[in-house]
Parts: structure tokens; C-alpha cells; sequence
């Protein structure tokens, strides 16, 4: 067993999260705070004719949401994700094949950011302002939480599938396998849970397609991230626990 | 199809880290991460522990953009 305390490795899970967290607010800020303005702008023009002037004072100004609050946001869920994945992590590290830290961060991220963000995604993708009404938001919490449950738990049993076909049909066979039964899992729950669409009719296709792919590229700049930053922080932990290891071999 | 041998100087595969040792870590900070993922993506939106709707609109551009249901 590993002597490398778990929680060395959830704090630098951390800090790379929040490294993750800063690239994450890069992106949104360059490429989605265009399109929360313009889907702003189109959802005032809307309610332009019935009630002008009588505004209520916003307790948070659109300058402050899209800097400070934007930043909190995506720290703090970098910070977390950072957490969770570094447990996953310890879970992994050494489980899932001859991976030594960085691939196995690598592996980590990748499969956390298919998971909990692309595969939720396809199902109930983000919204701008303006989409969705706000009547359905704890119907719409619900599903979302829901199919992000669904999919770590249907990944989690492809995992143990891959793990329990890999000794008879190989590690690749085994892989390929255990991902096609997630996939076609993953089909089924999208064809049973009730499907979200609150895009009123006249919004422009072009924006809610720049909104969503923005959205997509944050996730992709944070995962890579962490998965780069906490590769390299974790080895950094782990190598003087191997190091001695190595240096009993006769060198010449 | 011959199986080929693994080479003799490949890296000895890490030891894993014994669950008994991950197990509090996991529950502690699980807690603590859930939180925060619910703070960001919930508070104010689907369900509310602080009165008002301040938490909403300091998250709002980060809630959308980062794929939560907002409002």
C-alpha cells in the first residue's frame, strides 16, 4: 500500500482546481460574457413594451456579475471539482492499470469531465439567459442533478465491467466492451427521462449554438487543466515515496 | 498470438492507497465539496438556505455559463 497521506493529495487536487477555476474563468469571460449580454439584451427588448422604466433595482450590477460573480463561480467549482477528483484520483492511482500518476490524473480528468459534464450535457444542455421559465427551475434542477448521478453511477458500473471481463478477453477488448455497454446505458436513460426545451421561437438558433459551445469550452479548459496541473503536482508528491525504491537497484 | 513479455525495466506500477485511509478523507471532503457545487449551482435557484436572492445574482453569469439550471 501507498504510504502518501490522501489528504497531500486533496490539497494539491485543490490548488490545481483552482488553477483549473482561473482558466475556466478566462474562457466564460472572453467567449460567454458576449453571449450573456446579447441574450440580456434580447430578453429586456422583450419586456421593453409592458413594463418601461419601472425597473427594480438589481441587487447585483452586470458589471460585478460578469467579474467578481463570474469569478467566484468558477473558482469555487474548480475548487470543488479540484476536490473530488483528487479522492478519485486516490481511488484510481494504482487500480486501473501500469498508469503511473500523470496518466492516471490524465485518465481522471478525462473521465470526470465526460461524466459530469459532457454526458449531462447532451441531455439538458445550458441555457442563456432569457431560456427557460423560471416556474420549472426545480424541475429542471432535479433532472439535471439526477442525470449527472445516473451517468457517475453508469460509469461506475462500466468500470467494474471492464475490470471483471479484462482477466478472459484482455484490457483492450475488456475497455471496449465496458465502453460500448456505457454508451448504449447512457441511451437508455436519455430516452426515458423526460426531455427540457424552453427556448421560446423566435430566439436566434446562432446564439443559443454560440452559448452552449462557449459552455463546452469551459469544461474542456478546465478539465485540461486539472488534469495537466494535478499530474504534475501529484507526481511531485508521489516520487519520493518510489524514489528509494528505485535507488536499491545496482547502478554502475 | 504470442503474448509479448513485459519488459524487465518497466516502471513498477504504483501501490494504490488502502481505502481505510482514503475513507474519511472521502466523507470529509465530499461534504465539504458537495457544499460548495450546491452554492454555486442551487442556493437561490432550485431551493434556498439564505433568505433573499443575492447568492443568485453573485452566481448568475457563473450558473449559466457553467451549465446549471438558473432560472
Amino acid at each position: 500500500m501507498n504510504s502518501v497521506s490522501p489528504r497531500v493529495l486533496l490539497v494539491r487536487g485543490m490548488l490545481a482546481g483552482l488553477l483549473a477555476g482561473l482558466a475556466a474563468f478566462l474562457v466564460a469571460y472572453v467567449l460567454g460574457e458576449s453571449k450573456v449580454d446579447a441574450a440580456i439584451a434580447l430578453e429586456e427588448a422583450a419586456s421593453a413594451g409592458h413594463d418601461h422604466g419601472d425597473e427594480v433595482a438589481a441587487p447585483v450590477s452586470r458589471a460585478l456579475q460578469a467579474t467578481a460573480g463570474l469569478g467566484t463561480g468558477t473558482l469555487l467549482y474548480g475548487v470543488a471539482l479540484g476536490g473530488i477528483a483528487a479522492l478519485v484520483f486516490c481511488y484510481a492511482l494504482g487500480r486501473i492499470g501500469r498508469f503511473g500518476p500523470r496518466a492516471t490524473a490524465a485518465f481522471v480528468a478525462g473521465g470526470l469531465f465526460v461524466t459530469v459534464n459532457l454526458v449531462p450535457f447532451f441531455k439538458y444542455p445550458s441555457n442563456p439567459p432569457a431560456v427557460g421559465d423560471p416556474e420549472t427551475v426545480v424541475h429542471r434542477t432535479t433532472l439535471f442533478v439526477l442525470m449527472i448521478a445516473l451517468s457517475v453511477l453508469l460509469a461506475s458500473g462500466a468500470l467494474i465491467l471492464g475490470r471483471r471481463l479484462a482477466p478472459r478477453m484482455g484490457n483492450w477488448n475488456a475497455s471496449v466492451v465496458a465502453g460500448l455497454a456505457f454508451v448504449v446505458a447512457i441511451a437508455v436513460a436519455y430516452a426515458f427521462l423526460p426531455g427540457v426545451n424552453e427556448v421560446p421561437a423566435d430566439f436566434p438558433a446562432t446564439l443559443i449554438w454560440q452559448f452552449r459551445l462557449a459552455s463546452l469550452t469551459i469544461q474542456m479548459a478546465l478539465w485540461a487543466t486539472f488534469g495537466l496541473s494535478f499530474g504534475y503536482l501529484a507526481e511531485r508528491a508521489l516520487v519520493p515515496a518510489t524514489v528509494p525504491k528505485e535507488a536499491v537497484q545496482p547502478t554502475s | 498470438m504470442a503474448h509479448s513479455a513485459v519488459p524487465t525495466t518497466a516502471p513498477a506500477a504504483v501501490a494504490p492507497i488502502s481505502l481505510s485511509a482514503l475513507a474519511p478523507w472521502a466523507v470529509f471532503a465530499g461534504i465539504v465539496t458537495l457544499f460548495l457545487l450546491y452554492l454555486v449551482g442551487a442556493e437561490q435557484g432550485a431551493t434556498a438556505l439564505f433568505e433573499g436572492n443575492t447568492v443568485h445574482e453573485w452566481m448568475h453569469d457563473g450558473r449559466h455559463l457553467l451549465g446549471f439550471p438558473c432560472h
